[in-house]
């Protein structure tokens, strides 16, 4: 084969891959505003009716306010974990060092299932009643990872000697942490806030296992799917939620590299 | 001679198993310009850090202005540090870099503000304050560094390899530029480099680092002159090694067999290792000179051009002296209206008792 017909080749199955990929993404905007309950092509007509049933739905409120509070405090606790962790990675030596690491990333390729049911199973032992409070916490643990990666390239791209010149300048270590590690690492402490935040809004199955009463927002959807009447409210949340969900990601990935170049590290990684 | 400003008392450091510093000492005096010279890995910034207090040794004491440094941290050590990266924050402004130390002094604002301009000034960025730190050049970045620590008036100012990131031009005018910075402030200096050039040409005192020791202390000339070993001869410059016998040595001189040279007699300083153990003899390439007929000198010997290497303002030439079995490097001053002997000619070369170091 030539290497023009391969170029075209390669190229045509890279399209093909994407396609595949976000083909069903795009459909839920198509069917969110489409006039008919019925999930199938041809369109009927457009509305945007399903979007006020949602405005008017109070258990949907209800979800997404729980959402909000259990990615509020997912973010903020594993990135303060995050913070403790990766300064430890990046800057001391310690014995098992590699080991405690490796545990600490392991959720990240843990089947979320195993997590979800090895947690219920601990939580039920202890007594401890299913509550949002649960779900955080398990959120926790599949943030943190994310949480220490983002925060271990923040540290690592900040120059040690920016330190050291501060202490040699006078400066006591809690000055320095606050006058030149934190103004240096923040664009990275907020990337890893929005990332955890993203992942723990769009979280389900360790939701699903840990949540008490309260529904957070997939757990609801997923509860509304058994109604055919519900679709395409289902569809129009889902397009919300997945809009939403590409802006923090977007908003995380500029403050990732603002936190390698401000750092001096000018790698666009 | 002034009092030792720092003195370094058996300093030892060690890494798990591996030894930095093997019981370094030494004395720095009080507006002296010092070097650490030596190979990367010798211990030279290690011996550095821990007179800045970023390492602490594992054994012995560093004492400034006759106080121990032990348990004494960085920030509360009566040194700055210019560091290898210049270690600028790229968050602050030149004027918030050089003022940075400042704001624990308890200055007030005019104060502070008239120092840093002063500081600038010192440096030739006099009017830069505003610019963000990321769009300075690498050479003012390494003024706005100098300017930081200056801005402190330490007693020490410790500089650790702080040209080596500069190109050439600007190597060489930032080497003037701190000797007489060096001068005008009249502040103790500490510089380690790996440059024995650079070395040589800025410091008052040298100490060579070899293994996490010191081999030798001495100025300038001494130690390019006069170096105690083999090591220290190599290291320095470049340095011609002949086999060397010493037949009889007493207080007074010393007579030596030297291969291609024949016998001579040498003071005793010209063995500064001593002359028991000495088993080479050095001599400096531009020491020895190619004659041209009818020219003398106070000793000469025959041989033969193997290799000529042309430099533009010198010309080194490989000479195979009768009777030896490596060449010798002689280094020739190109001068109008000689003609360079070209390879395989017959040349007389003429040295002089006076420049031969003897060597363990």
């Amino acid at each position: 084969m030539s290497a023009a017909g391969r170029s075209m080749g390669l190229r045509g199955y890279a399209l093909l891959y994407l396609l595949f990929l976000y083909a069903p993404v795009i459909l839920l905007p198509l069917f969110a505003f489409n006039d008919s309950a019925i999930i199938a092509f041809p369109l009927s007509g457009f509305t945007t009716a399903a979007f006020t049933q949602l405005w008017e739905t109070p258990a949907l409120h209800a979800a997404v306010w729980n959402s909000l509070k259990v990615g509020v405090a997912a973010a903020l606790i594993s990135t303060a974990l995050g913070i403790c962790a990766a300064r430890a990675a990046t800057r001391s030596r310690f014995p098992g060092k590699r080991p405690i690491m490796g545990l600490i990333m392991a959720p990240l390729v843990l089947p979320e299932i195993i997590i979800a049911v090895a947690l219920l199973i601990v939580l039920v032992q202890l007594g401890m009643p299913l509550s949002l409070w649960t779900v955080a916490l398990g959120h926790v643990l599949i943030c943190t990872p994310f949480a220490v990666a983002i925060l271990s390239s923040a540290f690592l791209a900040l120059d040690q000697s920016l330190e050291e010149a501060s202490l040699d300048l006078g400066e006591t270590r809690v000055g320095t942490f606050f006058r030149v590690t934190l103004p240096l690492v923040a664009p990275g402490i907020v990337a890893s806030l929005l990332i955890s935040f993203t992942l723990s809004l769009d979280e389900f199955i360790i939701a699903f296992f840990l949540t008490g009463s309260d529904a957070t927002l997939p757990v609801y959807i997923w509860s509304q799917l058994r109604f055919t009447a519900k679709l395409p409210s289902v569809m129009a949340l889902g397009f919300l939620l997945l809009l939403f969900s590409l802006l923090l990601l977007i908003a995380a990935e500029w403050f990732r590299r603002r936190a390698r170049r401000g750092a001096g590290d000018e790698g666009w990684i | 001679m002034n009092a030792p400003l720092i003195a370094l008392d058996r300093v030892e450091k060690r890494f798990g198993a591996f030894t930095a510093l093997h019981g370094v000492s030494a004395e720095i005096r009080e507006g002296e310009f010092f070097s650490l010279l030596g190979p990367s890995g010798c211990g030279k910034t290690t011996l550095l850090r821990c007179i800045a207090g970023f390492e602490q040794p594992t054994g012995g004491e560093i004492r400034i202005d006759g106080g121990s440094m032990e348990g004494v941290p960085a920030n509360r050590r009566p040194t700055n540090m210019v560091f290898q990266s210049y270690a600028i924050f790229p968050h602050l402004d030149v004027a918030q870099n050089v003022g940075y130390g400042l704001r624990r002094l308890g200055l007030k604002r005019e104060e502070a503000a008239r120092r840093v301009e002063e500081a600038l000034a010192m440096v030739d960025l006099a009017g830069y304050g505003a610019r963000p730190s990321g769009k300075l050049s690498g050479g003012q970045r390494q003024r706005v560094a100098l300017a930081r620590a200056l801005v402190m008036r330490p007693r020490v100012l410790l500089l650790d390899e702080p040209l080596s990131a500069l190109d050439k031009k600007l190597r060489e005018q930032m080497q003037a530029e701190l000797r007489r910075l060096q001068r005008a402030v009249g502040i103790t200096f500490i510089l380690v480099t790996h440059d024995q050039e650079e070395a040589l040409i800025m410091s008052d005192r040298i100490a060579v680092m070899f293994d996490g020791r010191i081999a030798q202390v001495a100025d300038s000339e001494t130690l390019y002159r006069r170096p105690v070993s083999r090591r220290v001869a190599a290291f320095i410059g470049v340095m011609n090694f002949l086999e060397a016998r010493v037949s009889a040595a007493s207080g007074s001189g010393i007579e030596a067999e030297i291969e291609g040279l024949g016998r001579v007699a040498l003071r005793a300083e010209q063995a500064p290792g001593g002359a028991a153990g000495a088993l080479s003899a050095g001599v400096r390439p531009e020491l020895l000179s190619l004659l041209w007929p009818g020219e003398s000198a106070e000793r000469t010997a025959e041989g033969v051009v193997e290799d000529v290497v042309y430099y533009g303002y010198m010309t080194d030439f490989a000479v195979r002296l009768d009777g030896m079995a490596r060449p010798l490097t002689v280094s020739m001053r190109n001068a109008a209206g000689r003609r360079a002997p070209a390879k395989g000619e017959r040349v007389r070369v003429g040295w002089s008792t006076e420049s031969v170091v003897l060597l363990a």
